[in-house]
């Protein structure tokens, strides 16, 4: 039989790893809240940005017209020998199965391209861990007949994605694809309607397919289980499962720059498509960091709730046992002191 | 014809402004434009430079780095990459962004450095003329 000291010592344990948990669950449901609305705020710009250029295809020719080639480089496609994949994971754990499942999900889109140059951009230290263990600097692996590089780390810019540190990266990439180096870009990131509905996606974003409609790769659903567990969990933590009313947003953003009214265009179509294209690509890799980390939150949300009610199921399972236990060595206690007293 | 326009400012992250104005000024590609109530639909890109608007009197400034504009009769919707009113732009951090950017200019090679220099520069230039008018 166990020791009583012993198994009261382990309750205590537990009981202070389920204060964490429970505080850790509680601090992700207050994040989780504030990266919503950051993706809430991104919306209208994105939709802006949609719609101009939506309205300017119609307006201008995207297509040369005498040699049929496509008036700008971000529209050119070109047979993918050289790509880029950027992994969207977190810069942290302890979030159940967020960053293993993407990593997943990474390895299996890389395995259904063999035979073409992959070059990852991570985003999040998991991801950039995750892949310089698996592909160290020597390139060209054997199985797949080409070349995984990673060509970029950005670290630290998930705790509060901002549009100037997102950029710079958006940026490089466009420039890569624009000189002819990289022949398509994938984003493989977590999408974040609320917590309830959420996947993991590989969207591409380059070349731009048409305008305002989201190319998915990949996607990969919860299961209805997992969508359980968030479920409760947010229940517990006070967040909505509602997916954000975005009607009036997306509403009032329909109506930018489609009025049935004659605009004087200030700079010619082709200029202005030129200028709005890169902007739109930037504002893609944009909102899918914005959703990935609202994604992390609510998945650590979730890992926290789950390891709270699990903590309270060993202290009663502990409880328990130490109960027994004590009632053991009561018992036999008596057994010898009546024994003792019966040899007399 | 009404004699307010709404306006309303749209960054990345956020909504910046929405108001209602008596005039505005935007710093077009081509030149800045004044706009009135009852103004012939535009559509312009914007170059660096500041956004002035008045209210009741009462003139408000930003400073823009690269939008787009939709003008109406009776509304004005920006769309820029970054909109900072005077209160929230960082003097320090503006000024050594412009030396630093001096200091790229003096060091460009080809045409491309040259421009990005130069841009920074404009940025700079134009969030410093904004913090001055506060």
């Amino acid at each position: 039989m166990p020791n009583v000291l012993d198994i009261r010592r382990r309750i205590r344990s537990v009981k202070s790893t389920r204060q964490i948990t429970k505080a850790m669950k509680m601090v992700s449901a207050a994040k989780l809240r504030r990266a919503q609305e950051r993706a809430l705020a991104a919306r209208p710009y994105a939709q802006l940005l949609t719609n101009v250029l939506r309205s300017l295809v119609q307006r201008a020719d995207v297509t040369d017209p005498e040699t049929g080639k496509a008036q700008h480089p971000l529209l050119e496609t070109r047979p993918e020998q050289n790509i880029v994949l950027v992994v969207v994971t977190g810069d942290r754990g302890l979030a159940g199965g967020f960053n293993s499942n993407l990593l997943k999900a990474a390895q299996r889109f890389l395995d259904s391209k063999s035979g073409v140059n992959v070059d990852v951009e991570c985003v999040g230290r998991k991801g950039r861990d995750y892949f310089r263990r698996r592909y160290p600097a020597q390139p060209a692996t054997e199985e797949r007949g080409a070349a995984v590089r990673v060509t970029g780390e950005h670290l630290g810019i998930l705790k509060v994605p901002q549009f100037s540190h997102v950029s710079p990266i958006a940026e490089d990439i466009i420039d890569r694809y624009t000189n002819g180096e990289i022949d398509a870009v994938y984003v493989l990131f977590n999408e974040f309607k609320s917590v309830i509905a959420q996947r993991l996606v590989v969207e591409q974003v380059l070349p731009v397919g048409s305008i305002g409609e989201r190319d998915i790769e990949q996607a990969i659903e919860l299961s209805t289980e997992e969508r359980e567990r968030a479920g409760e969990a947010a229940t517990s933590a006070g967040v909505s499962l509602e997916a954000q009313d975005t009607t009036e947003i997306d509403r009032h953003a329909a109506t930018f720059a489609t009025a049935p009214v004659d605009y004087i265009y200030e700079q010619p179509a082709v200029t202005l498509f030129r200028a709005l294209l890169p902007r739109y690509v930037i504002a893609q890799i944009y909102r899918a960091m914005l959703e990935s980390v609202a994604a992390e939150h609510a998945a650590r949300m979730t890992a926290m709730d789950s390891a709270t009610n699990n903590a309270g199921e060993l202290i009663d399972s502990l409880t328990l046992t130490m109960n027994r236990a004590r009632q053991a060595a009561i018992t036999k206690e008596i057994i010898e002191i009546v024994s003792g007293a019966a040899a007399l | 014809m009404a004699d307010t326009i709404e306006l309303e400012i749209v960054t990345p992250e956020r909504l910046v402004v929405k108001d209602k104005a008596e005039e505005i000024q935007i710093p077009g590609r081509n030149g800045y434009l004044g706009i009135l109530p009852g103004h012939a639909p535009l559509i312009t890109e914007l170059a660096v430079g500041e956004i002035t608007y008045v209210n009741a009197g009462v003139s408000t400034s930003l400073s823009v780095a690269w939008g787009f504009a939709e003008v109406l009769a009776d509304k004005v919707t920006i769309i820029a990459e970054a909109a900072e009113r005077a209160e929230d732009i960082d003097v320090p951090r503006a000024e050594a962004a412009r030396e630093r950017a001096q200091e790229q200019l003096k060091k460009a090679e080809d045409a491309a450095q040259f421009d990005e220099a130069y841009l920074a520069i404009a940025r700079a230039d134009a969030r410093l003329a904004v913090a001055k008018k506060q």
